[in-house]
């Protein structure tokens, strides 16, 4: 790390020119030499299940050979997937809940952004600590009192239990980013509005929400991630095969003990996993921002 | 005109107070639309929060058939169990392993991110954040195939180099260490992530300045970028051990808590009292002891927060 | 366009602290007025209660014959431009500008007239379809200023508009709005704490300090005719000098005496309003600009002279100033440039009586 470092830091201590430059491409070569060897060892995973997805059962079960690389390509563990009805089930579930809950909690948390951030009233800045307190809360903490609530409601083994329940992983956090991004916009932009004019939904609508869109698409981004990736509580309240989302449709209905499922298995977990990485390869900077914003989930 | 701007202090009362009236409704007004645009959020952490916080404190105290209340009687009797010991422990082993490593690694391509020339830093990193964006209960599938016991293509690598193949998940030491190496290969680019925004925010000109003062690159890390990030790097380990500490999808997928219970942590042994043995009061309990661990963390977080935002202020 | 009247205005913060103390303004329909005093002097938040940003604790305001004290911002018929120009950063120069107009109602056809005709004031026709991302910091100025001009309110208020702009700017942007207040004619509240500004702007000058007005009237008087110490420092570049001086008679005059060596007599027109206060320990003021190298030509009977060593120098290229100090106090002196002057070496001095000041030190009202 001290050469890395030094990559920047100029140093002048008397020595000489010909050995800064040396140590300096010693640490870009570290610099190279580490992201490279990252990047394979994190790429690794992803790109084996590719591998796996594109073989034959018997290439699969085949163990002579390398298992890193496919001879034989074929699309056959797509292909039966998507003529699966289960599996469309899973992914009709899936964008069903994802759509409904980023839209819940878009609603919910710019609204009160808006008011945390700006309009103030009693109790409000306890509220705001209360919002940060409950996004610390992990959705394992409380899926057994969630399981007796919704089952209270008769929403188990349903995907509108799961829409219920879901904004309370992502409102927290859209709700703190937004208060940031809401609070950075300056004050004198809403009394310019208000001199011009606005009303307080006006306000909101034709200035605020126009003017923080790098934040309400870094908590839309987050809203739909973190929804469509939740697996507690559809492993906790749904156990019927057509009311599961992807995940745990994935997970729980592709493994079949007696035949040989690898193939669609990994096929399955990447065309589940395919809807985030394209919205993360598309906006990955508004991804990035909303990550950073107030330090995420890791 | 009489403009000489004579002063004088103090309101004229009778003027005044009327008018008070007047204003203080208009700031109610201004403030009961606030709280009604807030309501739903309210009505979301009361309803689906703070009320199932409560309810779980509750439940935690009745019996298997929720038929009376045994007060304390649940955590009394996990407390007597070996095998909620060994989940404590296992917890615990996993969650400061995990967060330890991630930190590590997260702080190390950071810094090897932060110096190589701008321009490639976009692609290294869009590669390297990709862990952290595939849903990690279907990202755990594809490495439990490459801990298959007689298909691992890790062991197929292990070979080549003459290393014998390893017992993946089916060792308990083996088994814990795959679980916490699939939380680090998947939470480590968020260190690096949130790393890297902190080590961007320090401004050259400091480096500048410790290098003219004569430091050397070990003295500039550790006199400039430590104590630069030392706030953001506390808040992202601690928020790292809460969502650890709390994780349910790598064991459940990977382990599903075995071999014999070896990798159980309070989440998925929860999961496994609670909603597989149906004993809904005795999960409660487990998730429950997860509490007081919780809100220390979240404690020092909070902190860390404050102090940061009055730095920026 | 309309007269605005302050009766006892009154800003109280929570806790007591008072911002604006009181103050009582008239303004008249047309007229130009400059508020300038130091940072924390009550300027803005009274401009902000004008505006109805800030809610009055105390008093009345009438704009235009309507006490406003209730009336919120956007039905008070005003427009302001903002130290920062507040423009919307998601709206071309056009939407912002009309965007008051749309908010309320008014037609498309007659929104397009407004705006055109602001930006032909301007000059900023060919920055209608731009983001204010894309203008410099003059023409984001502008397009605040065309925003305050279409919407023909009764008044203009402006809260440091060109403290953002370098100093260049600032001076053209100056004249710009001069020149616009003379086409428009709306009445303007404008506040800075530049002094240059307020003198060059303004109809009259309203100088505030700590929440209380020191002094109102138009620029050439406050300079000339302060009525407090404050206003005598304040206004004016370099500031006036202040030094301790005892008032004499000697003889059928008066001298202010500050040291054994300097003496320096009162010009007789002013004897009779000095004479009670002779013998009293007093503040001797006079300007930089009214301490110059001796003219040979100049024998006006009011002129004294003297000679002191300079210790700082300061070529400024269309004048030089002069440092030293008298008794521990600083003072300044404007030289002409082409006489020569060292730090260290004694320079011959004059000094015009005529544009004295006394201050009493106990109350700090110009005597």
């Amino acid at each position: 790390m001290s050469a890395s470092t030094a990559s920047t830091i100029v140093s002048y201590t008397g020595k000489k020119l010909g050995s800064l430059r040396s140590e300096r491409r010693w640490a870009l070569w570290t610099a190279y030499a580490s992201l490279i060897v990252a990047t394979i060892i994190f790429l690794a995973p992803p790109f084996y299940m590719l591998v796996t997805s594109l073989k034959s059962s018997s290439e699969i079960s085949n163990l002579s050979g390398n298992p890193w690389i496919v001879r034989a390509p074929t699309l056959e563990n797509y292909m039966e997937l998507i003529a699966n009805p289960l599996f469309r089930g899973f992914f009709v579930n899936s964008v069903i809940i994802t759509l409904c809950v980023v839209a819940i909690s878009m609603v919910i948390s710019v609204l009160a952004a808006f008011s945390l951030a700006r309009m103030k009233f009693w109790g409000s800045q306890a509220l705001a600590t209360g919002v940060f307190l409950t996004y610390l809360v992990p959705d394992t903490l409380l899926f057994i009192p969630l399981y007796q609530i919704v089952g209270s409601l008769g929403l188990l083994n349903s995907i509108w239990g799961l829409i219920l329940i879901y904004p309370t992983l992502t409102v927290p956090f859209c709700t703190w980013i937004m208060i940031g991004y809401f609070a950075s916009i300056p004050k004198e932009l809403d009394e310019a509005a208000l001199i011009d004019g606005a009303g307080w939904m006006q306000m909101l609508t034709k200035i605020f929400i126009p003017v923080a869109l790098p934040g309400i698409i870094a908590a839309t981004i987050f809203a739909f991630t973190v929804s469509w990736a939740a697996f507690v509580y559809p492993t906790a309240f749904v156990t019927t095969p057509e009311h599961m989302p992807l995940t745990i449709g994935v997970v729980s209905q592709l493994i079949r003990g007696d035949t040989f499922a690898w193939g669609q298995i990994m096929a399955g977990a990447l065309m589940a996993a395919l809807p985030p990485v394209v919205v993360y390869a598309f906006l990955m900077d508004y991804y990035i921002a909303g990550l950073t914003a107030g330090a995420t989930k890791g | 005109m009489a403009a000489d701007g004579t002063l004088v202090a103090g309101a004229p009362a009778a003027a005044g107070s009327g008018r008070a009236n007047t204003m203080q409704r208009f700031a109610r007004r201004r403030s009961t639309i606030a709280f009604l645009m807030a309501l739903p959020l309210i009505a979301l952490i009361g309803g689906l929060v703070v009320y199932p916080a409560g309810y779980a404190m509750w439940l935690s105290t009745l019996n298997r058939r929720m038929t009376a209340n045994i007060g304390l009687g649940n955590f009394e009797i996990l407390l007597d169990s070996d095998t909620f010991w060994m989940v404590i422990m296992q917890s615990c082993i996993f969650a400061v392993g995990a967060v330890i490593a991630k930190a590590l690694i997260g702080f190390w391509l950071a810094h090897m991110l932060h110096h190589i020339p701008a321009k490639g830093q976009r692609k290294w990193r869009g590669m390297l954040l990709i862990p952290w964006v595939i849903p990690p209960a279907l990202s755990t599938l594809g490495w439990w195939w490459m801990f298959d016991p007689s298909y691992s293509s890790i062991n197929w690598l292990l070979n080549i180099f003459a290393v014998p193949a390893v017992p993946w998940l089916g060792e308990p030491w083996w088994a814990r260490f795959s679980v916490i190496l699939v939380n680090v290969w998947y939470g480590s680019p968020f260190f690096m992530i949130m790393y890297l925004a902190a080590l961007k925010s320090v401004p050259d000109q400091l480096y500048e300045a410790a290098a003219i003062d004569g430091a050397t690159g070990w003295q500039g890390l550790r006199y400039v970028t430590l104590p630069m990030m030392q706030n953001i790097i506390s808040i992202t380990v601690l928020f790292s051990l809460i969502v650890t500490f709390a994780n349910y999808d790598i064991v459940r997928v990977l382990t599903n808590g075995g071999p014999r219970d070896l990798t159980q942590v309070f989440a998925s042994y929860a999961f496994q009292v609670g909603i597989l043995s149906g004993n809904l009061p005795r999960g409660a309990a487990v998730s429950l002891f997860m509490f007081p661990v919780l809100a220390v963390f979240a404690y020092f977080i909070l902190r860390g927060i404050n102090r940061r935002n009055k730095e920026q202020m | 366009m309309a007269q605005v009247h302050l009766r006892k205005v009154v800003k109280e913060y929570e806790g007591g602290v008072q911002a604006v103390k009181g103050i009582d303004l008239d303004i008249a329909d047309h007229e130009f007025v400059v508020l300038v005093g130091p940072s924390g002097c009550g300027k803005s938040t009274t401009l902000r209660m004008i505006a109805g940003l800030e809610e009055i604790s105390g008093g009345e305001i009438d704009i235009g014959g309507t006490v406003v004290n209730d009336v919120p911002p956007r039905d008070r018929d005003i427009a302001m431009v903002f130290q920062n120009y507040a423009l919307y950063p998601h709206m071309t120069v056009y939407d912002n500008m009309a965007f008051g107009l749309t908010l309320r109602k008014f037609d498309k056809g007659e929104i397009k007239r407004r705006v055109e005709n602001a930006a032909k004031i301007l000059d900023i026709g060919m920055l209608l379809d731009r983001k204010p991302k894309a203008l410099s910091g003059g023409q984001r100025q502008r397009v605040a200023m065309g925003r305050a001009i279409v919407r023909d309110p009764k008044v203009f208020l402006f809260d440091e508009p060109l403290s953002n702009l370098d100093a260049k700017l600032r001076v053209q942007m100056r004249t710009e709005i001069k020149k616009v207040h003379q086409t428009v004619r709306t009445t303007t509240v404008y506040v800075t704490h530049d002094q240059v500004e307020a003198m060059t702007l303004a109809d009259r000058v309203v100088v505030m300090n700590h929440g209380k007005i020191e002094q109102v009237g138009p620029p050439q008087e406050l300079y000339h005719h302060p009525k407090t110490r404050f206003v005598a420092g304040f206004i004016g570049s370099p500031s006036m000098n202040f030094i301790p001086a005892r008032l004499e008679e000697v003889g059928s005059g008066l001298v202010v005496r500050m040291t054994d060596r300097a003496v320096l007599p009162v010009p007789a027109a002013r004897t009779a309003r000095y004479a009670p206060h002779v013998g009293r320990e007093l503040l001797f003021g006079i300007r930089p600009e009214h301490l110059t190298e001796p003219h040979p030509n100049e024998h006006r009977p009011s002129i004294a002279h003297f000679e002191a060593a300079p210790e700082v120098v300061e070529p400024m290229g269309m004048e030089t100033l002069l440092h030293f100090w008298v008794e521990g106090h600083e003072i300044c002196a404007r030289f002409d440039p082409a006489v020569e002057v060292a730090p260290g070496k004694l320079a011959a001095m004059a000094v015009d009586m005529d544009q004295m000041h006394l201050i009493d030190p106990k109350t700090d009202l110009v005597l």
